[in-house]
């Protein structure tokens, strides 16, 4: 009986961390539609719109490739789900930040377009990880993962390589002060390191030990 | 460009609201009613001739200061001369040009400039000039103000991050001031410095720049006639945010050239080190030359974004002043001397 329960209240737990990710990742897109409305968004509208969803894109990134290290550090598998949600949000506003440039600032002047992809090296960059995305949110599908077995996880590390290509897009586009591009790039540093083999292995053993402490205490004070 | 000179069809200035009025009319207006509510409908009055006292609507602290300041000065222009630039391009909104602002004493933040720098005091101010001159000087802002002929001039402003605006500055030729002060012929540059003050500029704490903000001119370039000291914009003085009480303008070089809240101005003989410079050699040159030919190592100049417009527009070259000013640098490789 208590079993059930248990089950019952994973369920719940599980579905209310999928509607919060649903609301998470809407909520910026929500935002900013409203301070468009309110006429927010400053003197230069169409910078402050592609800022704002490259800085999304970017969080919800992050928060992609953390999902799997927060399991193996904290052991709390049940955000594996949110996984693929996280990404697929991210895509959609990788787009929605594309659409803004080649849109609001270019307005699809495709002479100027294909000058700045060429030209700007951080828009080069930031366009090769839009190239990289695109694969991995057409493959995200149960149908896929069965298709391609063993390479979807191959494939799909090159999330990690579009996460750096990102942080280097924001790196190269600011004049001078490096402090926020840095800290994302130390995040993704730190989540790179806990994917790392031994790594991985070094805190498992961590917890594992940590766990049968736990026990001995537990049953000592019985 | 556009130039106006005072001339004697404008309204008079005793028949002008000054600005502090204008602006505790508002404040009345927004709903600042109450005890105080006759006393403003008194200042509002237009037809009052002599100039109200600050102190209606200042705290008594700082109302000596203020009486410092010439509110008349505000009052010599009230209207632009025109709505749009010499190619025809809008002059863009007063709003715009004092929310939109690159200033990083205060923040990195464009739009929160403004706010962060709303009670910068810049009166009393003092500008001192020397170095290799004949006569070294230390000018009073009021002095530098009633000097020299307040024009107007609507020059476009191009970022060196690819946005660009119109504004209708005030102010009169940096040359005015060099010779009153009479460099000595071996004066080849001109050094400007911004005021240090990391207790007030929350953004000179930050450690990514050597502060303080330092720009430089060939004496040439500073003596072009095109080269603004610029007292204001819009008909008003100018405010914090926009580099009160006094900043440099040169219209065909990146705006981060036209340096704002000078303090010193010094002629020397060797070439300045600007902030920029020295924060990435690599990326900033002494130049700095509108020129969409000659690309940011990090990202195109060949267009830009008019703030209030979509898409993007061709960058000309020398920001569209190449007829006045291309002669300066005959001969000289403008993609090495960048």
């Amino acid at each position: 009986m208590k079993h059930v329960d248990e089950k019952k209240r994973r369920q719940l737990v599980g579905r209310l961390l999928k509607i919060a990710t649903h609301l998470g990742a809407i909520l910026p897109l929500a935002l900013l539609f409203w301070d468009y409305q309110q006429s927010n968004l400053g003197a230069d509208p169409v910078r402050e719109i592609t800022l704002r969803l490259g800085k999304s894109t970017l969080i919800l990134l992050m928060l992609t490739l953390a999902v799997t290290p927060v399991q193996i550090v904290l052991g709390i598998k049940q955000i594996g789900p949110l996984r693929r949600l996280l990404g697929l949000y991210s895509f959609l506003h990788l787009c929605l930040h594309l659409l803004s440039f080649v849109w609001l600032d270019y307005l699809f002047e495709w002479s100027f377009i294909v000058d700045a992809i060429i030209d700007q090296k951080y828009v080069l960059v930031g366009f090769t990880a839009f190239l990289l995305m695109l694969p991995l949110a057409l493959t995200s599908t149960n149908w896929s993962m069965r298709r391609l077995g063993k390479k979807w996880k191959q494939l799909h590390r090159l999330s990690y390589v579009a996460g750096i290509l990102a942080v280097v897009h924001f790196l190269w586009l600011v004049k001078n002060v490096y402090t926020e591009p840095l800290i994302y790039g130390a995040i993704l540093l730190l989540l790179l390191l806990v994917r790392n083999r031994r790594v991985k292995q070094r805190i498992l053993g961590w917890r594992r030990k940590a766990k049968r402490a736990k026990v001995g205490v537990t049953t000592s004070a019985h | 460009m556009l130039i106006k000179t005072k001339s004697g069809t404008e309204i008079p200035s005793s028949e002008i609201t000054p600005e502090h009025i204008y602006h505790s009319r508002r404040k009345f207006m927004v709903g600042a009613a109450g005890a105080a509510a006759s006393t403003l409908l008194a200042a509002c009055a237009p037809s009052s001739s002599s100039p109200i006292p600050e102190a209606t609507e200042q705290p008594a602290a700082t109302a000596a200061q203020a009486a410092t300041s010439a509110p008349a000065a505000t009052a010599k222009v009230v209207q632009i001369s025109a709505n749009e630039d010499e190619l025809g391009d809008a002059v863009n909104s007063f709003e715009d040009i004092t929310n939109y602002n690159n200033y990083y004493e205060f923040t990195t933040d464009k739009t929160g400039v403004a706010s962060l720098a709303k009670n910068y005091p810049t009166s009393p101010w003092q500008v001192v000039v020397d170095g290799l001159v004949k006569n070294k000087r230390i000018y009073d802002m009021d002095d530098l103000r009633s000097r020299f002929d307040q024009e107007e001039r609507i020059y476009r402003l191009r970022c060196v991050e690819a946005w660009s605006m119109v504004i209708p500055w005030m102010g009169f030729p940096l040359s005015k001031i060099l010779n009153e002060v009479e460099p000595l012929p071996e004066a080849k540059y001109v050094r400007f410095e911004t005021v240090y003050d990391p207790e007030q500029m929350p953004g000179q704490k930050s450690r990514w720049f050597n502060w303080p903000y330092v720009e430089g001119l060939r004496l040439d370039e500073a003596m072009h006639d095109l080269t603004l000291m610029s007292t204001g914009l819009y008909g008003r003085d100018l405010l914090p945010q926009n580099g009160a009480p006094l900043r440099l303008v040169v219209p065909w070089k990146y705006g981060f050239k036209s340096i704002k809240s000078i303090v010193k101005i010094e002629l020397v003989d060797k070439m300045p080190t600007s902030l920029w410079m020295t924060s990435a050699p690599n990326e900033y040159g002494f130049y700095a030359n509108v020129n969409p030919n000659v690309d940011h190592p990090r990202w195109s100049q060949g267009t830009e974004r008019r703030i209030g417009e979509l898409g993007r527009r061709k960058t000309l070259m020398f920001n569209g002043y190449e007829e006045q000013v291309a002669s300066l640098y005959s001969g000289l490789d403008l993609k090495s001397n960048y």
